[in-house]
């Protein structure tokens, strides 16, 4: 490939009180949408949140898009506003409308003038469906059309790549599809996405590659169609029967 | 709890013969006990009364002046304590350890001392430059104190902010600054407003030990009158004056407890 690798983390390690990643090496290439599956207190949010920086991290490294992001002395502010990240819980600022929420960051990080980051706010919502919605609280939104606008929150930064965070396991069965919807349209943009879920047939339909996590270690990765049906390891195998059994593959 | 209809109107009717009965019996027993002539002479005098109105309300409006003036600064100066206390990392521990010293000295030591110190050291330094009137020092002591206080209150409210909420905004690369002013302490205010403003109310009745320095407000000048005059009646008048500031901030407070309880209730029915 010919342009830059996007995304490449090596031997990276992260404690807390224990280890919780114990050396993740991974990398995404522009345009690829890479899923990450895994039982739950297996190390997935740790790893999205210590790409935006969020967390320190004890040894390996991140480059992205060529730089060092976890060398001394990088400005973090730089980084995150160029990595896009959603979180399971939405975390909108709730005392702030929904065009607020968006515009927040383009003007007091990109300096954008208010006028013009209003316009660009309402041209995203609209895209996505949000258009009447401007003006309202994040409370009297549903599930649904709150993830999908810490989604057009995080799109407004224009970000190089995206990390999603099981964005739909905090929503009711029937809004799941709205915001799943959001996020093929980004793959089809052509986003580079690192997604966090345990939505497996959308991973299945969605990813370049799916990389299976288990306590800290990526125990295995590669296509979608080789993992779901033809998984080498045994862990992978215990993990997608208990999904099958519980319906959701 | 619905108090409308005919059962709102029983309730009302109900809590207003209780009260009536009830002072009733209050005005009974006191007009009935061995002292009251004499305790009436010496503090309900309607000749006194009507004199005290025409003075102390003039000096009670110092005292709306004092509490004004401090309130500004507090939420200023408080807010300030709050933040500092609540910076994260090892760097910032100086900070951090002054902020905790401060609050614990002026929540410790009586208001009336730190008025006396502030109000007769501070000019007696005769730096130039400081201030000498007594009641500069005494607002400047009321400042420190409640800041003390109110600081309190702020750090409450910044931490009762989900720390998700740091994590969206610095995600979206607003530095450590924007992020406490734009999305934490905006949210942290408007969780502490009820708390805020009982300590207020505090602050509205301490602006009376400001005349311990000497300014004449509302009960110094209650001091005059019950000296020349032999009679107490004046303090009661000031005393009605303090009640009817307070009032209005009371029921405000209650007002907005209230109207958050049932904004909770409104949102948990929605989820
Ligand atoms: N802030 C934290 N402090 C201590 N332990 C944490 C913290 N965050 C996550 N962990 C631990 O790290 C492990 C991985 O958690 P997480 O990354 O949230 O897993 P997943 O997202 O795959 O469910 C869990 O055992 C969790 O308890
Ligand atoms: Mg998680």
């Amino acid at each position: 490939m010919s342009a830059e690798t996007v995304l490449a983390i090596e031997g990276l390690q992260k404690s807390f009180d224990v280890e919780v990643l114990k050396g993740i090496s991974l990398t995404l290439e522009p345009s690829e949408v890479v899923c990450l599956i895994g039982a739950s207190g297996s190390g997935k949010s740790t790893l999205l949140r210590c790409v935006n920086l969020l967390e320190p991290i004890q040894a390996g490294r991140i480059e992205f898009l060529g730089e060092e992001i976890t060398a001394p002395g990088v400005d973090v502010d730089h980084v995150r506003r160029r990595i896009g990240i959603v979180f399971q819980a939405f975390n909108l600022f709730p005392h702030m409308s929904v065009l607020k929420n968006i515009t927040l960051g383009l003007t007091k990080v990109l300096k954008t003038p208010q006028a013009q980051a209003d316009q660009e706010a309402a041209d995203l919502l609209a895209r996505f469906g949000l258009a009447d919605k401007r003006s309202e609280y994040p409370d009297r939104l549903s599930g649904g059309q709150q993830q999908r606008v810490a989604i057009v929150r995080a799109l407004a930064m224009r970000p190089e790549l995206m990390l999603l965070d099981e964005v739909t396991s905090a929503l009711d069965p029937e809004l799941v599809a709205e915001v799943l919807d959001v996020i093929r349209g980004l793959a089809t943009s052509g986003m580079t996405m690192l997604i966090a879920t345990h939505e497996m047939s959308f991973a299945r339909d969605i990813a370049n590659r799916v990389c299976f996590l288990h306590d800290g270690v990526i125990l295995e990765e590669g296509p979608p169609a080789e993992i779901f049906s033809a998984p080498t390891n045994e862990r992978t195998q215990q993990f997608l029967q208990r999904i099958i059994e519980a319906g959701r593959l | 709890m619905r108090t409308h209809g005919a059962s709102g109107s029983r309730s009302t009717l109900i809590a207003l013969a209780s009260t009536v009965v009830f002072a009733l019996v209050v005005v009974l027993v006191v007009s009935n006990s061995p002292g009251w002539p004499e305790v009436q002479r010496q503090f309900f005098n309607g000749e006194f009364f009507r004199e005290s109105l025409r003075v102390i309300p003039k000096a009670f409006l110092l005292n709306v002046r004092i509490f004004l003036i401090a309130e500004v600064f507090i939420l200023v100066f408080a807010l300030f304590i709050a933040i500092l206390r609540s910076l994260p990392g090892p760097v910032f521990f100086p900070l951090r350890a002054l902020a905790i010293v401060y609050t614990d000295f002026f929540r410790g030591v009586p208001t009336i001392l730190v008025i006396y110190l502030l109000g007769f050291g501070a000019p007696a330094l005769q730096i130039s430059g400081i201030p000498r009137d007594e009641l500069f020092w005494g607002v400047v002591a009321l400042v420190l104190v409640y800041s003390a206080y109110v600081s309190e209150v702020y750090r409450a409210g910044i931490e009762s902010v989900h720390p998700s909420q740091e994590a969206a905004a610095r995600s979206l690369g607003l530095s450590q600054a924007k992020t406490l002013r734009y999305v934490i302490v905006p949210q942290a205010v408007r969780r502490v407003v009820p708390p805020l403003l009982n300590d207020f109310i505090g602050l509205q009745k301490d602006t009376a030990l400001v005349a311990l320095l000497g300014p004449v407000e509302a009960f110094r000048q209650s001091q005059i009158e019950v000296a020349s005059n032999f009679n107490y009646t004046p303090y009661l008048v000031t005393a009605i004056l303090f009640v009817l500031l307070t009032i209005p901030l009371a029921r405000l407070t209650d007002w907005l407890v209230i109207r958050d309880r049932r904004r909770q209730l409104a949102l948990g029915a929605a989820r």
